[in-house]
């Protein structure tokens, strides 16, 4: 590993953090039972920049009591209320918007390029969203004959526990939270111990938009606070973005508990590039290019991650030539500089983890076409989580090619026909998200149709717009977030079965 | 008696937080290998019999007297390579009880050699673990 002496513009000051933060229980910052804290390291330096707190048991309970308390009245808000509130958070946020990238990058390590152009506004859009959609929805009704009627009415399941990952920390809380308010429900977040920061930042600025006790946030360890909000029986249901074995905890406890749980479980997603993605040298083909080397956003700390690319052979030497070139020139760098285009991995942990899989990538005989390694980089940045974009040729059979590694590694393979494309992309436990890349009309609609994935970006990728339904086939879970079909992830149904008709049933 | 090559290893540093770990928590320990999105691919430390295993689950062996566990399906990529459980600083996010400690499990791999690949420890499916 050589070290990297950076150019690049000064970095944009960190925003301002309290010493230490507690919990969001009831509309009050409320201390941890234990009176305990735990350092939030930034991955930017390997140091410390504040507390959180370290919640238990007690305070879960806590927290359940404030919001089985405001669920009462905020399940009977009217729809125009809850959306004129969520309005009001969008309002907020996009007000804030600067500062709230900022506090992202420095939690969670991201470039600031990514938190202001994508994190940030999306989770502003998507607050928007699903104010609107609340506007416009309605129950149904039907008549069974002319003195029958059955109204099948929303209603919402109750106090519901949702647990948030850390690669897009205010994003991913985003997701779970607004459905969940649209809908009338009451929440209790716990974000992940790595990023336990920005959303309490947020709650500063949002807090006091909610009545008390509908939206509470708990920090602290998945053993400790995690694990008990996921097993309360005072949970109507629980929502989980993560791992494989933590979601089958999860459900074995929802089992037990028998409530609703929804699943995204990350995957091993196919970016395939077709023959006649190379028929020109043009803007398409350039995108074509882009759209394979955003194996590197947010470091490749995405569930979807392109990490498989499947090319077809006739082309691979003009396109890979490309993604290597454009890969090469991604600059790394503090992520609070504004240059920088990839920032740092979330911890120390994922930082050996993905080195660990560059090992055993190089151990298995995959090829290393450009990276491979952990990326020096000085001044300051000796202590921080940086690795460089990888890409590995090989076959699909290898351990790169089949587990999510998430980080900047994507494995590069070669089709020569359709059917063999589809093949390789299906051969995986995982059925998260897909991109396929042609010119050819018939291939547009075929493949994706082909492909055993929830999503499937058709020449385009990475694209996460509120109003397009997300989620997992396979092993990659199930549930969708992102639309308004979320909404009866989070309610259940009333059927009101009415008789107008006066005359008895004549049996007794 | 044929000598089996283990199929999971473990280092002098994970044997100190398994001793650790038991101890604290007063109970003998398990692993299961996750798959997939943000703290996935690492191995999962709980309390025995906490994490319920079935029929889709492999059992691997024991690393350090630990039942050590796999998804048949992640297990179909991974049987030609050879575990161990190793610690790093860091801080996961999942519910494996070794994180308030400030440190994570992780697996480093090596492939087994063709050697070793006929003589390794007999896996049996989690029907067959639960039955035994």
């Amino acid at each position: 590993m050589s070290t990297q002496t950076l150019s690049q513009s000064t970095p944009v000051e960190r925003p301002e953090v309290k010493e230490k933060y507690d919990h969001f229980i009831g509309g009050k910052w409320v201390a941890p039972t234990s009176g305990e804290y735990f350092d939030n390291i930034s991955p930017i330096d390997g140091k410390p920049f504040t507390k959180a707190a370290r919640g238990n048991k007690k305070d879960v309970e806590l927290a359940l009591d404030a919001a089985h308390e405001a669920f009462n009245t905020w399940s009977k808000t009217s729809p125009a209320e809850r959306s004129k509130l969520l309005n009001k958070i969008a309002d907020v946020i996009e007000d804030n918007l600067e500062m709230l990238a900022r506090i992202e990058t420095v939690d969670n390590g991201k470039a600031l390029r990514e938190t202001r152009a994508a994190d940030l506004p999306l989770v502003i859009d998507h607050f928007r969203y699903f104010a609107g959609v609340i506007r416009a929805d309605e129950s149904t009704i039907s008549e069974h004959d002319e003195n029958t009627v059955s109204i099948a009415l929303h209603e919402p399941l109750g106090v519901v526990a949702q647990i948030i990952p850390w690669n897009f920390p205010l994003l991913m809380a985003t997701w779970k939270i607004a459905p969940a308010l649209a809908a009338g429900c009451c929440t209790i977040v716990k974000p992940a111990e790595q990023t336990p920061t920005s959303i309490m930042v947020l709650m500063e600025l949002i807090g006091d938009i909610l009545p008390p006790g509908v939206l509470n946030v708990i920090t602290g360890f998945g053993p400790e606070a995690g694990k008990p909000l996921a097993s309360s029986k005072r949970v109507a249901k629980v929502s989980f973005t993560g791992e494989t074995t933590t979601g089958r905890l999860i459900m074995q406890y929802a089992s037990e508990n028998l409530v609703p749980v929804t699943m995204e479980l990350g995957g091993k997603s196919p970016n395939i590039f077709m023959k006649s993605v190379a028929d020109a040298d043009d803007e398409y083909f350039d995108k074509a290019v882009e759209g394979a080397v955003l194996f590197a956003l947010n470091q490749g700390e995405v569930c979807t991650c392109p990490s498989r690319i499947l090319v077809h052979e006739d082309i691979y030497d003009v396109f890979m030539e490309k993604v290597i070139e454009r890969t090469k020139a991604i600059k790394m760098g503090h992520p609070l500089a504004e240059d920088t285009m990839m920032g740092a991995q979330s911890s120390n942990d994922q930082l050996e983890k993905i080195m660990s899989y560059l090992d055993i990538g190089k151990k298995e005989g995959a090829q290393v076409l450009c990276g491979g390694d952990k990326a020096g980089l000085n001044s300051g940045l000796e202590e921080g989580y940086y690795v460089q974009p990888t890409i590995f040729k090989g076959h699909n059979k290898m351990r790169v090619f089949q587990e999510e590694i998430f980080g900047p590694v994507t494995s590069v393979t070669t089709f020569k026909t359709t059917e063999e494309a589809i093949e390789i992309a299906n051969d995986t436990m995982y059925g998260l998200g897909a991109g396929l890349w042609s010119r050819d009309a018939h291939e547009l609609y075929q493949v994706p149709r082909a492909i055993k994935a929830g999503r499937v970006w058709v020449n385009c990728y990475h694209a996460y717009p509120a109003h397009a339904p997300f989620g997992g086939y396979k092993k990659s879970g199930f549930g969708r977030e992102n639309h308004l079909m979320m909404l009866d992830h989070y309610r259940q149904t009333k059927n009101m079965l009415i008789s107008y008709d006066k005359n008895k049933l004549g049996f007794f | 008696m044929k000598e089996y090559t283990p199929r999971v290893l473990a280092t002098e540093e994970a044997k100190a937080i398994i001793d650790q770990l038991k101890k604290s928590h007063d109970n003998d320990l398990m692993f299961h290998q996750s798959g997939g999105c943000c703290d996935g691919s690492s191995p999962m430390c709980f309390e025995k019999g906490d994490f319920i295993v079935g029929a889709s689950d492999v059992w691997m062996g024991k690393v350090y007297g630990c039942d050590f566990f796999m998804n048949e399906d992640q297990f179909d990529y991974w049987k030609h390579t050879q575990l161990t459980l190793d610690v790093v600083k860091g801080r996961g996010s999942s519910f494996s009880i070794e994180i308030p400690l400030g440190i994570r499990f992780m697996i480093r791999s090596r492939l087994f050699t063709s050697e070793e690949l006929l003589r390794l420890t007999p896996i049996m499916t989690g029907e067959e673990y639960l039955e035994q």
